[in-house]
């Protein structure tokens, strides 16, 4: 047992700085907004009431409490951080993306032509393709299933939270966990990894599942699926549960099989839960990276955009085609986004 | 056909008896499949983490040659991989428990700058009117599809040589060395975390009750009075759901972690470790098992406990817009 105390307490220094700094940041915002307005109030007051005794006093103008002041202060921290954090970055990486790699000179569109040019770069892009496919796809079908057959089932809540756990797991734990269900050994030893376990008893040979391409691809998506699902099955859950009861007892008086019940029911009346859950995993699926790097570093044609754009930006210090990925991959976010927003805002129009 | 069957049918029985029994028949097996691909379907996905649960309590030897379903066969069970992996002092140990330190210092602020600083704003986006609020608020939900990719090799810029627009400096240089490097990751998770949690805090807060509202005003109450006491506690649960969310979040993240965290000892979280073990010892299943279940607990036990908040704000997020 050797764990040394003294190292850490630099660390929890700087933790009771920040929790400091935010207190002055937040309390201070908050006194200075409550206090100033009830100070002039109060002179206010005063100067009323000297002038009624003074007589020769002029009233005071009237100040109203202005609103947008008040708005300003409340949205300055939010606002400040999102532009030097997010809107001035995303404008810069568009910018240097048209430049070369140690963003010295401009280069125009040759990042752009060299991510389709270098056959590893397209591997990449295919990959990419391929995820964004499969992962929503597979994982709201699984989420689907699981939320229509465990609905009304006994242990209801404990079932749904067997599927749901993932959630919590990081993608580098989740990666971790499914390396040791692929685990390899050779071939006559005894099988530590379930899936070649599993192949073995059934008499086949074991393989070393995460070198083959194109099927190791596949078995990370399994992983990303195996967390998604869970998401899915909760929202979707959510959504079959709120279907009106006497919706579902027509039918039922109409005899219809369960089938029909969910094909001509449940699927419809949850069709924007749906599209909304399909959307959400297609982003995160674009911009996974944890899985791809803990399980295979990108080795083994497994590599998508985001790592690639990792890999390109920080490992090699090609800023200029790193940044051509990342607004590639926003590029590709965009119109997902806009189906979302304009899928909402028919529904708002409905509701 | 249907479900309920009264009591003075079953006397009837015996003249469509057949029919029915068939059609009770299959609707049991009906439910019997759904039942068992149930059960399967839970089976797949809990056993994974099982396995690997029980791994990281088997004795190197055994982990290393045996699966770990065989430990039902034979247990053998074992600390010694935790205790390597928390406090070993062989370079390839782990050190977790160091780790484990930066995770939740990273957190902790991580999740309460973006908490505070969006309640603020969706409150101000919410009940204070002023001109072109609706454009801020669009703005600020649009800034969500933006990838933080797009930011990473900009801000890391920022910290090292500040903002300067025209010759004009906006922000210096961070310079930061050691545990100050922390500052830097906050900094970062709060600015990625603000438009979703804008998003979400202005879903509840702009649902309280107008007259509520309305009655605070006529009584003369200022708008950080109104925040402070009555919006805070009544959109409490609303907090503890992005609380989680964004807990979830830092503490799992791992690219963010990377770049701005600095790779050290000093600063960088679990996650780091763990991917960083991953790659040069792959092998080393005692570490990797007992590693991973260092760095998933604490957001397990988050979950599991407050799970009902965590889904109510999953539904206000998704499922309303």
């Amino acid at each position: 047992m050797n764990f040394d105390f003294a190292a850490q307490a630099p660390k929890l220094m700087m933790l009771l700085w920040g929790l400091v700094a935010f207190a002055v940041v937040v309390g201070g915002l908050l006194i200075l907004l409550d206090v100033v307005p009830a100070f002039f109030a109060r002179r206010r007051e005063a100067q009323l009431v000297a002038a009624s005794a003074g007589g020769g006093v002029p009233l005071p103008r009237r100040t109203k409490p202005r609103e947008g002041l008040f708005a300003l202060f409340f949205l300055l921290p939010t606002v400040l951080l999102l532009m030097i954090g997010l809107v001035v970055p995303a404008i810069r990486t568009t910018l240097l993306s048209f430049m070369d790699g140690g963003s010295q000179n401009w280069v125009g569109l040759d990042n752009y032509r060299w991510m389709f040019a270098e056959d590893a770069i397209v591997r990449v892009l295919i990959n990419t393709l391929v995820w964004v496919t499969l992962v929503p796809l597979v994982a709201t079908g699984m989420g689907l299933l699981y939320a229509v057959l465990v609905d009304k089932a006994r242990l209801e809540s404990l079932a749904k939270s067997l599927i749901f756990m993932p959630m919590a797991i990081s993608f580098v734990g989740a990666a971790i966990i499914w390396r040791f269900v692929y685990a390899y050994r050779g071939e006559g030893q005894e099988q530590i990894g379930l899936l070649n376990q599993i192949v073995v008893s059934l008499g086949g040979e074991p393989r070393q599942w995460l070198l083959d391409s194109p099927l190791n691809t596949l078995l990370l998506i399994v992983i990303m699926v195996w967390i998604q699902a869970g998401f899915a099955m909760v929202v979707l859950s959510a959504a079959i549960k709120s279907i009106p009861a006497d919706i579902v007892e027509a039918a039922r008086l109409d005899g219809v099989t369960p089938w029909q019940m969910f094909r001509q029911i449940t699927v419809p009346s949850i069709r924007p839960a749906m599209i909304v859950v399909v959307v959400t995993i297609s982003i995160a699926t674009l911009k996974v990276f944890d899985i791809v790097r803990t399980t295979t570093n990108g080795n083994y044609d497994t590599s998508v955009i985001a790592n690639e754009m990792y890999n390109q930006a920080f490992r090699y210090g090609q800023n200029g085609q790193g940044s051509a990925l990342a607004v590639f991959l926003f590029i590709l976010v965009l119109p997902i986004v806009i189906f979302q927003i304009r899928n909402l805002r028919q529904q708002r129009r409905e509701g | 056909m249907t479900t309920t069957t009264p009591p003075v049918a079953a006397g009837a029985q015996d003249t469509n008896g057949p029919s029915t029994r068939a059609s009770r028949v299959r609707k049991r097996l009906n439910s019997r499949t759904a039942t068992v691909v149930a059960i399967v379907i839970a089976v797949v996905w809990t056993i994974p983490t099982f396995g690997l649960l029980v791994s990281s309590f088997r004795p190197e030897p055994q982990l290393k040659t045996t699966g770990w379903w065989t430990f039902f066969r034979d247990p053998q069970f074992t600390l010694q991989n935790y205790q390597d992996v928390l406090f070993g002092q062989a370079s390839g140990s782990g050190q977790l428990a160091n780790y484990f330190v930066n995770s939740l210092v990273i957190t902790l602020p991580s999740v309460l700058f973006p908490l505070a600083f969006a309640a603020l704003a969706a409150y101000a986006l919410a009940w204070i009117n002023f001109r072109g609020r609706d454009w801020v608020y669009i703005g600020i939900f649009a800034l969500q599809i933006v990838p933080l990719q797009m930011a990473l090799v900009p801000l890391l810029s920022f910290f090292s040589r500040g903002v300067s627009i025209g010759g004009v400096t906006l922000m210096p240089a961070w310079n930061l060395d050691g545990a100050q490097n922390f500052a830097q990751v906050w900094f970062a998770h709060t600015c990625f975390a603000l438009p979703f949690a804008v998003f979400l805090l202005h879903n509840f807060i702009s649902q309280l009750p107008k007259d509520l509202m309305e009655a605070a005003r006529v009584d003369g109450a200022t708008h950080p009075r109104i925040f402070r006491t009555i919006v805070l506690p009544l959109v409490a649960p609303a907090l503890a759901a992005f609380g989680i969310f964004q807990f979830l979040w830092v503490w799992n993240d791992l690219l963010v972690a990377l770049i701005f965290a600095g790779g050290s000892d000093v600063t960088a979280p679990l996650t780091v470790r763990l991917a960083e073990l991953a790659g040069t010892r792959g092998n080393e299943w005692q570490r990797l098992t007992a590693g991973a279940f260092v760095s998933i607990v604490v957001p397990l036990i988050v979950f599991l406990s407050l799970q009902r908040y965590f889904v109510r704000g999953l539904l206000a997020g998704s499922v309303k817009g």
